[in-house]
């Protein structure tokens, strides 16, 4: 039970392509409420302070920390979560995740991944300094990093591959 | 990690929104991309009264050359800034340090002017503001003004700003035949700078013939130096004098001492990146 005294609002929101209205607690992040209300579990919740990387999800097409943005600012917005993601540069990204054992708990991965997923989608060159850079503010205790590294230059090479076989540029 | 009850508010327009200010004066605290300010409420070091959400407020994002001005709105996200061609033809210096500032997905959503009105002193964009000889224009339900760079940051997270005025956009002089220089020391790329400098210099058959410089991270507000300025015009160790001149912050993880020599490096670096060689 909340507090009676405990602020409140309505929104209406488009998340993972459905529409969605309801009540949120004014205070609590847009990461909280899709894990508690929606029970869309698989943005993670690691520090909620905005250091580590593992809430991200898509907000108006891009990705931010879920921590970082309140429930009630996702009102008119269109949300999307890693339960979502898709796409050819996603597939690219799981299959590359797993073959080069770029996870362990998997805690961090659903936020690496959508992370990542940016970096591809923008097109530009795929060097290791620039997914580090990309990648900066995901925090992994994992794997030490190198692997993920791995994972998106292969799932960058994969995808240029698959435009070339399909005859694209 | 959640932070304390808030009341909300989140107008459609600047006049609803200085309406607001106008009322409610420092009871009120605006909130812009949010990336400083909610994780300072998840841990409680602030607690507004009242939200103040800027993010549908129309038109306080725009970037266009205006009138011999490179003008951008508060509300224009870092991404944007640092990607968008007017920026990188007039104003080279923000991409620059904007690379620096933090991580993609927090400047997918930070903004300018909430960088500039937090005035954290180890944020790379009020440095760059005085560097550029930038204009801060604030506005309340009056009008209104504009404040020069150099007089906007008055001290740790303390800025001109006035609490029924909201800071709407940044003027920055076209200057062309200038050219920008930045670069910080921070222990991972993305985390907050222990030491940076931003520069913008003029030169003329190689010499530097004019110059602005402003360091961050160093003391609690960014400033124009002007004795270090004459002393690179006159082409002695600029270097050598910021032991006089500075007076560095301090914290056990980043004393005083070590920030000083930090901006002499810096300091120095920027004189062989522009061509010209400090006696080391």
């Amino acid at each position: 039970m909340l507090p009676l005294e405990e602020p409140l609002a309505e929104i209406a929101c488009m998340v993972n392509g459905r529409p969605i209205s309801g009540r949120v607690v004014l205070r609590q992040s847009l990461v909280e409420w899709l894990r508690a209300e929606l029970g869309l579990t698989g943005s993670h919740v690691g520090c909620a302070h905005g250091v580590c990387g593992a809430c991200h999800l898509r907000l108006d097409g891009v990705v931010v920390r879920g921590c970082l943005v309140l429930a009630v600012q996702a009102d008119g917005a269109d949300v999307e979560t890693i339960e979502a993601a898709s796409g050819p540069e996603v597939t690219a990204l799981r299959e590359a995740f797993v073959e080069h054992g770029a996870l362990q708990c998997g805690f961090c991965t659903p936020g690496m991944i959508l992370q990542a997923a940016e970096l591809l989608l923008g097109g530009g060159p795929l060097s290791r300094e620039a997914i580090r850079e990309q990648l900066s503010g995901n925090y992994c205790r994992c794997t030490g990093y190198q692997p993920i590294i791995d994972a998106v230059q292969a799932a960058g090479a994969a995808l240029q591959a698959q435009a070339g076989g399909a005859g694209g540029e | 990690m959640t932070p304390a009850r808030f009341a909300y508010l989140r107008p459609d327009t600047l006049g609803e929104a200085l309406a607001v200010l106008a009322r409610e004066g420092e009871g009120a605290t605006p909130l812009a991309g949010g990336q400083s300010l909610m994780p300072m409420m998840a841990m409680r070091m602030a607690r507004p009264a009242l939200l103040l959400d800027l993010n549908r407020v129309a038109g306080l994002d725009g970037i266009a050359v205006v009138e011999g001005a490179l003008h951008i709105g508060a509300m224009a996200r870092h991404a944007t800034v640092l990607a968008h061609p007017l920026v990188a033809a007039h104003a080279p210096l923000l991409p620059l340090a904007l690379r620096e500032v933090a991580h993609p997905a927090i400047r997918n959503r930070g903004t300018l002017g909430g960088s500039l009105c937090l005035a954290d002193p180890a944020a790379e964009l009020p440095a760059c503001m005085l560097a550029l000889d930038a204009t801060l224009v604030l506005a309340n339900r009056a009008g209104e003004r504009g404040v020069a760079a150099v007089d906007f940051f008055q001290g740790l997270y303390a800025t001109a700003r006035r609490a029924d005025e909201l800071l709407v956009r940044v003027e920055i002089p076209l200057s062309p035949g200038w050219s920008p220089w930045f670069a910080e020391t921070a222990r991972r790329h993305g985390d907050y700078a222990l030491a940076g400098l931003a520069m913008m210099c003029r030169r003329e058959a190689g010499r530097i013939t004019a110059l602005r410089i402003a360091f961050l991270g160093v003391e609690a507000a960014p400033r124009r130096l002007p004795e270090v300025e004459a002393a690179i015009l006159d082409s002695a160790d600029a270097a050598a004098l910021l032991p006089r001149l500075l007076s560095p912050l301090h914290a056990e993880e980043a004393p005083a001492a070590w920030r000083l020599h930090l901006a002499q490096v810096l300091l120095r670096r920027a004189m062989i990146g522009e061509g010209r060689h400090a006696a080391a």
